[in-house]
């Protein structure tokens, strides 16, 4: 910097001011966010400020869409609201993306510092209340500390393992009329935190001893999930499965890590996953978890997941390293950098030419997926549509980098399944807390940080109605995302486990298709609507929806309302107890009464 | 009743910053995760920036490894040691009230003396003692006086630092780096 007598005079702000500057200091764009008494303050900065404000009509909104903003940018979404109510409605959104590992800031107001403890108007123990479903919170008690506490909490958001980090503060310290809220602006040089100190490098045995193992094996597989995205490791992971040929699953975290395209992508393992992801890793004798965690979803019953395999586990965080599954090499670091160690170890020790013969697990791996791939039934003529079916012609007729945020439910397990992943950060979800509500915030959190993307919603009638207000949002600030209701009527994965373990005795499941009249309510919120409800009109709709780029679109396709999700495998259950579309069951019986017998005649040659 | 002497028991030594809620995290972590705390002691070291905490963690609930590896994520954890009792000076100090009749008085008092322990205050009935020492020592001192009668009985927890001969490795979260 020049010597200019202006850069010397210390620039005198309040807490207020000092906050909208931290954040454009740390880069932000947008904020999405909600007023109220206790945050008034930092909104008379925001009128000056060099950022966009995004103003929600629910405070979860504000926190979902800070997610999917997130997820598709990989920068840290942000959100700001008021203190008690607001910070309790954005609860939600925090444990969400502490448990898929979203990097987030929330600012949240409080009282005052002299009222905290009074049950004053408004007081919540925010920081109490969020603990355990943020990576760090901070409640700031002096106006001198904001600076170095946003770029602590955007440090922490954004290194080692994501996460949401949240910073409470107290009205007096941002109040333009309190003399003691001022003080001499200095963006921190250093970070005071001696206690956090991200594993990002592995060691170099472990890489070595990773790659012993990998080339050792005979039937691996790669167990790919969110980690390798959150790294940015989508390239590394092409080059190390180019250099092995060994296949891949991408777990419902993980789609679009790998594209599914390539011939080694077996797609989504787990509770929903396709017969060959699951049957792959029964089978495998090596499992290279990658940025995954062992989820019950994923692992079924954890005594009988992947027998036989050895584990290799790569993690940033050293928490799930043996959390569920103890491994016989533990990788701890940043996936992408693990990854790229790895490859060079892969390379230097011959690969790709001095792989092992695995063709024989090739073949079989292929053949599963020949006699069991995703498979549904067209409906009949007069009959509504499929799920499935309308989840594919918007595939094929959307653009190849489309956007897809998912509601949870069948619908979201029909997109995982239906949708082809091709791009990384191309599949916005909640994973871990299967949060309702999600799509709808969260597609609007990515269409603002992506603007030229197409962005599609898909969700469920049920999930509608739990955050369908932000519509109006996307209204007014003209953020044209489009979202295909799939309308079968009812909150549908509830019902399918109660069809399916419960005797169907449907309980408090039926929403009906009529009320809410989703066209007239999309209308009333600025939303161009349509309905489909004929095979016929499923593919003119979509070009219509797509070719809308001015405001919001609401299709709702009326789905048939007793669809289930195949494969499934039932909750707690073992993979291997996997139960496929009743139109592959008798096949799939047919192959286990031959596994058996395989397995009886050599036991018996074993004791003869 | 699970005594600080169990097997199942491991002391760990937790250096903390020494910041507003840094406890409670440490508790909400416990509860949250359903780990066993056996004993807890806290207070700021010489360096008024940290405390340490002295937790004695009952291992049967969960893996000691994975309740490092927890806490280890927590913001204001600055480091941890495992003090095994072979490698740690560990002491607590422990104060009970003892009914003691004026047949009793004198054998209570007895024991004090062995044990090396305090009388803190006497009454017609009854008798307030205090000891401090190896938690082992206050197991057994209190074993013995259970006979009297406890009415009172408040031990803190156990302290610890490692001897000075002796190396405690700082654990971390990664074995291998
Ligand atoms: C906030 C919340 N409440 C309840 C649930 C439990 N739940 C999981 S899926 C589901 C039904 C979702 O219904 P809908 O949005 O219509 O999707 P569908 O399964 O019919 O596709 C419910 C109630 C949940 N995941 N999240
Ligand atoms: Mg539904």
């Amino acid at each position: 910097m020049t010597g200019s007598t202006d850069t010397d005079k210390p620039l005198r702000l309040n807490g207020g001011q000092a906050l909208i500057k931290a954040l454009e200091m740390e880069g932000v764009e947008v904020v999405f966010g909600y007023p109220g008494g206790a945050i008034l303050p930092v909104y008379d900065p925001i009128l000056d400020a060099g950022l966009r404000h995004v103003l929600v009509r629910h405070e979860q909104g504000a926190g979902h869409m800070a997610e999917g903003y997130a997820h598709a940018t990989g920068k840290p979404g942000v959100c700001m609201v008021t203190s008690g109510p607001a910070a309790t409605n954005i609860v939600t959104p925090l444990a969400d993306a502490m448990l898929d590992s979203v990097p987030m800031v929330c600012i949240t107001g409080q009282v005052a510092l002299g009222s905290i403890g009074t049950d004053a108007f408004q007081e919540c123990d925010t920081t109490g209340i969020t603990r355990s479903v943020t990576k760090h919170n901070f409640l700031v008690t002096r106006a001198e500390d904001i600076p170095r506490i946003i770029r602590e909490a955007f440090h922490i958001a954004t290194t080692g393992r994501p996460g949401p980090v949240l910073v409470d503060i107290p009205k007096n310290i941002v109040d333009a009329n309190n003399p003691d809220a001022y003080f001499d602006w200095e963006w921190p040089e250093e970070l005071d935190l001696p206690g956090y100190h991200p594993n990002v490098t592995p060691s170099i045995e472990s890489i070595e001893a990773a790659a012993e193992l990998i080339m050792a094996a005979e039937r691996p597989v790669l167990y790919v999930g969110g980690g390798v995205l959150k790294s940015r490791g989508a390239q590394a992971l092409l080059e190390l499965v180019e250099l092995t040929d060994i296949p891949v699953v991408t777990t419902l975290m993980a789609r679009g890590a790998f594209p599914d395209s390539h011939e080694l992508c077996l797609g989504m393992p787990g509770m929903h996953g396709n017969y060959t992801a699951v049957t792959a890793i029964q089978r495998s004798d090596l499992l290279i978890a990658m940025g995954s965690r062992f989820d019950d979803r994923v692992t079924g019953k954890v005594g009988a997941f992947a027998p036989d395999a050895k584990i290799v586990h790569f993690d940033i965080d050293p928490a799930e390293h043996g959390k569920v599954r103890t491994p016989d090499v533990s990788v701890v670091g940043d996936c992408r950098i693990s990854m790229e160690l790895l490859n060079e170890e892969l390379r230097t020790a011959g690969l790709p030419g001095s792989n092992p013969d695995r063709s024989a697990w090739r073949q079989q791996v292929s053949g599963w997926q020949e006699k069991y791939p995703l498979t549904y039934e067209q409906s009949k003529d007069g009959e509504l549509l499929k799920p499935q079916y309308v989840i594919e012609r918007l595939r094929d007729l959307s653009p190849k980098d489309t956007i897809v945020a998912s509601g949870v439910g069948q619908h979201q397990m029909f997109a995982s399944q239906y949708w082809e992943f091709n791009h990384p950060y191309t599949w916005l979800n909640s994973g871990g807390l299967g949060t309702m509500g999600f799509s709808i915030p969260a597609a609007i959190g990515a269409k603002a940080g992506l603007p030229d993307r197409t962005v599609w919603a898909i969700d469920g009638d049920g999930c509608f109605q739990m955050t369908a207000q932000e519509l109006v949002t996307a209204s007014v600030e003209k953020i044209p995302v489009k979202i295909a209701l799939l309308n079968n009527s009812y909150l549908g994965m509830v019902r399918q486990w109660q069809s399916l373990f419960y005797e169907e005795r449907l309980s408090e499941v039926h929403l009906g298709y009529d009320v809410p009249d989703y066209v007239m309510w999309a209308e009333s919120m600025g939303c161009v609507a349509f309905r489909v409800e004929d095979v016929d009109e499923v593919d003119e709709v979509i070009a219509k929806a797509n070719a809308i780029n001015d405001r919001p679109v609401v299709v709702e396709f009326r789905c048939h309302a007793t669809e289930n999700v195949y494969p499934m495998v039932p909750a707690g259950g073992s993979n291997d107890d996997l139960i496929v579309d009743p139109s592959q069951a008798d096949l799939l019986e047919a192959d286990r009464a031959a596994d058996r017998e395989r397995a009886e005649a050599i036991e018996a040659g074993a004791q003869a | 009743m699970n005594r600080p002497g169990d097997l199942a028991h491991h002391t760990l030594s937790v250096l903390v910053e020494n910041k507003a809620g840094v406890l409670a995290r440490v508790a909400d972590l416990f509860a949250r995760r359903g780990y066993n705390i056996v004993s807890l002691a806290v207070a700021p070291t010489d360096d008024q920036a940290f405390s340490r905490i002295t937790i004695v963690v009952d291992v049967e609930s969960a893996p000691l490894e994975q309740i490092v590896k927890q806490l280890f994520k927590l913001i204001n954890i600055v480091e941890i040691q495992e003090l095994s009792a072979f490698d740690a000076v560990e002491r607590e100090l422990m104060i009970a009230t003892i009914e003691a009749s004026t047949d009793t008085r004198t054998q209570i008092v007895e024991l004090v003396n062995i044990f090396e322990g305090k009388i803190l205050a006497v009454s017609p009935e009854a008798i307030t003692v205090s000891l401090d020492g190896a938690p082992s020592k206050i197991d057994d001192f209190e074993a013995l006086l259970r006979d009297y009668g406890i009415r009172d009985l408040q031990r803190t927890g156990r302290i610890a630092l490692p001897k000075m001969d002796r190396d405690v490795p700082v654990l971390r979260a990664v074995s291998n780096s």
